[in-house]
């Protein structure tokens, strides 16, 4: 009704072409398709790829991986951190 | 009979063969229960990530076992009131894996250092320079910290 819907879609567009530059990058999740790791709360290796420097777990937005995954990952890197295998936090 | 895997870490001052011993206790009883130990792999004394009631490496010792569900609750307590156990986690398993575990496969495996968790994106475009971003505080750490807890080899 008044001048603001004018000015609202420019305001928008600028805003869209000021993407993340990583946004185009979606990999796949690397637990589906075929010869996907298994998810093994005793594969250190494999979990520790999903951990930060400070050993948090990295959120799937990140690696990519499917919501359902992402809770078993989850469940085997507490069960790694239960048993010393990961550490609950880095200093 | 439902298949369960059982890990413990037993502490670092005893030895092995009493690490055996206490899985040999735990197979015969379930012999006589009429169960049968599936798996069994002893993983050698691991450095762990953080101190367990003082101890900062222990034994690890693997079990899948075939066994009715009162064998374990017992077998549970008969470990909690093992003064050398440090802690067990029991967890029931659909099937056991024949193959070796993945502990003993990557030891035996030549250790790369091919892959260091998500990659921070290449700035293509010119003006949004950051200093830090999410993917920053989410980097994957350094495979040496790993590298430097190999486990002993006795």
């Amino acid at each position: 009704m008044s001048d603001s819907t004018d000015i609202n879609p420019a305001a928008r567009r600028s805003a869209v072409g000021a993407r993340r530059p990583f946004y185009r990058r979606r990999k796949s999740c690397p637990f589906s398709g075929p010869n996907a790791p298994k998810i093994d709360y005793k594969d250190v290796r494999l979990l520790s790829r999903f951990l930060s420097e400070r050993g948090k777990i990295v959120p799937s937005r990140i690696t990519a991986v499917s919501g359902k995954k992402q809770r078993e990952l989850a469940l085997a890197i507490k069960r790694a951190r239960f048993l010393a295998l990961l550490p609950y936090i880095l200093t | 009979m439902p298949l369960y895997e059982c890990v413990l870490i037993a502490r670092n001052d005893v030895t092995q063969q009493q690490v055996e011993a206490v899985a040999d206790d735990v197979a015969a009883q379930l012999e006589a229960d009429g169960g049968a130990v599936k798996k069994r792999e002893y993983w050698g004394l691991r450095s762990l990530a953080y101190r367990i009631k003082k101890n900062r490496k222990g034994h690890y010792m693997l079990l899948g076992l075939d066994a009715k569900p009162p064998f374990v609750t017992e077998m549970e307590r008969q470990l909690r009131l093992n003064e050398d156990i440090l802690r067990f986690l029991t967890l029931r398993v659909e099937t056991i894996d024949e193959a070796q575990s993945a502990i003993l496969a990557r030891k035996s495996d030549e250790r790369e250092r091919s892959f260091r968790g998500p990659r921070a994106p290449t700035r293509l475009d010119g003006g949004r320079r950051r200093s830090f971003d999410d993917r920053e505080e989410f980097r994957a750490r350094d495979d040496g910290r790993e590298e430097s807890r190999e486990p002993v080899e006795e």
